[in-house]
């Protein structure tokens, strides 16, 4: 189990945005999250990443790591990446010094003031450059990018962090196909390696990518189980299919 | 420091500038006759120097706000403590020539019949404490006032107006008589630094080397900070500080360093400004003032440093020119500035210049 949530509740000004929600991921699961908006994805996600303290529940990480006692940064550090709804890059910094940035290690400001990329630095980047496809792109200035490939690049740099589990918020919302296709290769080679949770609306992209698939519905776990499984759930097809 | 500047045609051009002005600027202040078309005035030396110390605090400006995106409206604060520090040291060494010739106390406590030196007096007169504190005040007043700040994540226009507040409030303070520190008037008439005459054309000299030297220190510094990783970093918040927070920095801290070192640099300007200009009071710290440095980073190109030295510059170059030919347009001026630059040199000047060649 790379993370467990347990009776995870938020509420904002008495809107709860979680509800006793309960959901775990296997090591090297790719995962996907879809359910209608207001659902309480990215509430999820910002529980797990350390932005929103929920006002109960339990939140671990591993086997041993207690998420809900730890800063964003410890997180980070930690080895869960997260990556945004809108592509989030530096979009003055090349795409080499993108990733430079992200790579994984100590990042107080004393130690960054005086380091040095080494030569086997240089290398990991090359390779996550290669991984993400943009090593032709390498010297660019990562705001002349596409937007499919900002999200290639931030999905790079939390590559470049060694991540046990990613979080990756709606990857290919404004993708060309050719682009959504990529993303979809990318992402399945990910899995393995890395844990990897998807939230994502486009129900042909979760097809093509997903082994699990869970619905969220107003802040707890609705359904679960493989694409198909949820899709013919009646319950499913009527708060999140509308029928 | 060698690779901070290259690549930095425009930084290599200040610094060049800089050493030129201390061998000329000396050379045709003692050299010609006062009469000699060549002669450089006394007024003009000072005035040259009261710039330099103001393009300092424009660095200290453009460092945060052009690299890091912290606006700051209260950075005319740390000048004026660094200035007031350093007053407390000269109105120290005034000593029995004061009015009243009381060889401890400043002629303002003798005014309000103290009879002895309030402890936060205690040690200006030695220079080397009085050098600590300029430093030490304003970097521990931005260490306090940062770390609340930050840790509440309290930023943009936010950050702004407490700023402000922030300068506004130590106005009001520093006006009152009982805070002791010379209320309205606050401190002039100094006599000498170090033992060597105010008024002595060789003084006058040096402070203003000092303060080429400084300049060109502080922008180095500056210069090095920004083209280190940690420099990547900070524009990195700048640019996007949730991705940067996400990736494992503690932007907070980085912050927080750099604002205090930004408002150490303001306090070492105000503490060179104070002996040239001679006289420090509370409208330092009024919330005008520290717009205007804004004002000078914006014009001269926000994001460069040396840009902020020429906007220091030409702004307080038109000051002086219009406070003197046309006193009552200084204020339409300058508002006419803060419209036609975001129009049509949204880079500053040394946007607009780089943009033609």
């Amino acid at each position: 189990m790379i993370l467990s949530l347990e009776d995870i509740t938020v509420s904002f000004d008495g809107f709860r945005a979680l509800n006793a929600l309960t959901l775990s991921v296997e090591v090297g699961e790719l995962r996907c999250i879809i359910g209608p908006n207001g659902a309480g994805k990215t509430t999820m996600m910002d529980v797990v990443t350390g932005k929103t303290r929920p006002d109960r529940g339990s939140a671990r990480f591993g086997q041993t790591v207690d998420l809900l006692g730890l800063s964003e940064p410890e997180i980070a550090q930690g080895g869960i990446g997260r990556k945004f709804q809108k592509p989030t890059v530096f979009e003055n910094h090349s795409v080499f010094e993108n990733l430079e940035l992200a790579m994984a290690g100590a990042k107080t400001v004393w130690k960054w003031l005086a380091v040095r990329t080494t030569r086997e630095q240089v290398d990991r980047i090359d390779q996550v450059l290669h991984t993400i496809g943009l090593t032709e792109r390498r010297l660019d200035i990562a705001g002349a990018l596409s937007h499919g490939q900002k999200q290639w690049l931030e999905i790079g740099m939390l590559l470049m962090q060694d991540p046990k589990l990613l979080l990756v918020d709606e990857p290919v919302a404004g993708m060309t196909p050719q682009e959504v296709e990529r993303t979809a290769e990318l992402l399945v080679s990910l899995a393995g390696k890395h844990s990897l949770i998807v939230v994502e609306h486009d129900m042909a992209f979760v097809r093509s990518i997903a082994r699990t698939v869970t619905v969220l519905h107003e802040g707890s776990v609705l359904a679960q189980g493989s694409i198909d499984e949820v899709q013919s759930d009646a319950r499913v097809r009527q708060v999140y299919l509308g029928e | 420091m060698s690779a901070a500047l290259r690549a930095d045609r425009g930084g290599r051009l200040l610094l060049g500038t800089l050493i030129a002005a201390c061998v000329i600027v000396p050379l045709l202040n003692l050299l010609p006759s006062p009469a000699s078309a060549l002669h450089l005035s006394n007024y003009t030396v000072t005035l040259i120097g009261k710039y330099m110390t103001y393009a300092i605090l424009a660095i200290a400006v453009d460092l945060i706000w052009g690299y890091c995106g912290i606006l700051s409206l209260g950075h005319g604060a740390f000048f004026a403590l660094g200035g007031y520090a350093m007053g407390m040291y000269l109105m120290r060494q005034i000593g029995t020539r004061g009015v009243y010739g009381n060889p401890i106390l400043p002629d303002f406590m003798v005014f309000l019949n103290w009879k002895e030196l309030p402890w936060f007096w205690q040690g200006f007169n030695a220079f080397p404490y009085a050098l600590l504190m300029i430093v030490l005040v304003p970097g521990t007043l931005a260490l306090v006032f940062g770390f609340l700040a930050f840790r509440s994540r309290v930023s943009g226009v936010y950050l702004s107006i407490i700023t402000q507040a922030l300068t506004y409030a130590l106005m009001l303070a520093f006006f009152r008589n009982d805070m002791g520190f010379g209320g309205n008037n606050g401190f002039t008439d100094f006599k000498d630094i170090l033992g060597f005459s105010l008024q002595a054309p060789a003084t006058r000299i040096t402070l203003f080397c000092v303060t080429a030297l400084t300049l060109g220190g502080s922008y180095i510094l500056c210069r090095s900070i920004i083209t280190s990783r940690a420099g990547r970093v900070i524009q990195a918040i700048r640019d996007a500080e949730n991705r940067a927070r996400f990736i494992g920095y503690r932007v907070e801290s980085y912050k927080l360093w750099l604002f205090v070192l930004s408002a150490v640099l303001a306090g070492i300007a105000g503490a060179l400004y104070v002996p040239q200009v001679g006289i420090i009071n509370p409208s330092e710290f009024s919330p005008t003032n520290s717009i205007e440095i804004v004002i000078w980073v914006a014009i001269g190109g926000r994001g460069t440093l040396y840009g902020a030295v020429v906007g220091a510059f030409l702004v307080n170059y038109a000051k002086t020119y219009f406070t003197d030919a046309l006193p009552s347009m200084w204020l339409y001026a300058l508002g006419a500035l803060f419209v036609i630059v975001p129009l049509f040199l949204p880079r500053g000047v040394v946007g607009a210049i780089k943009a033609r060649t």
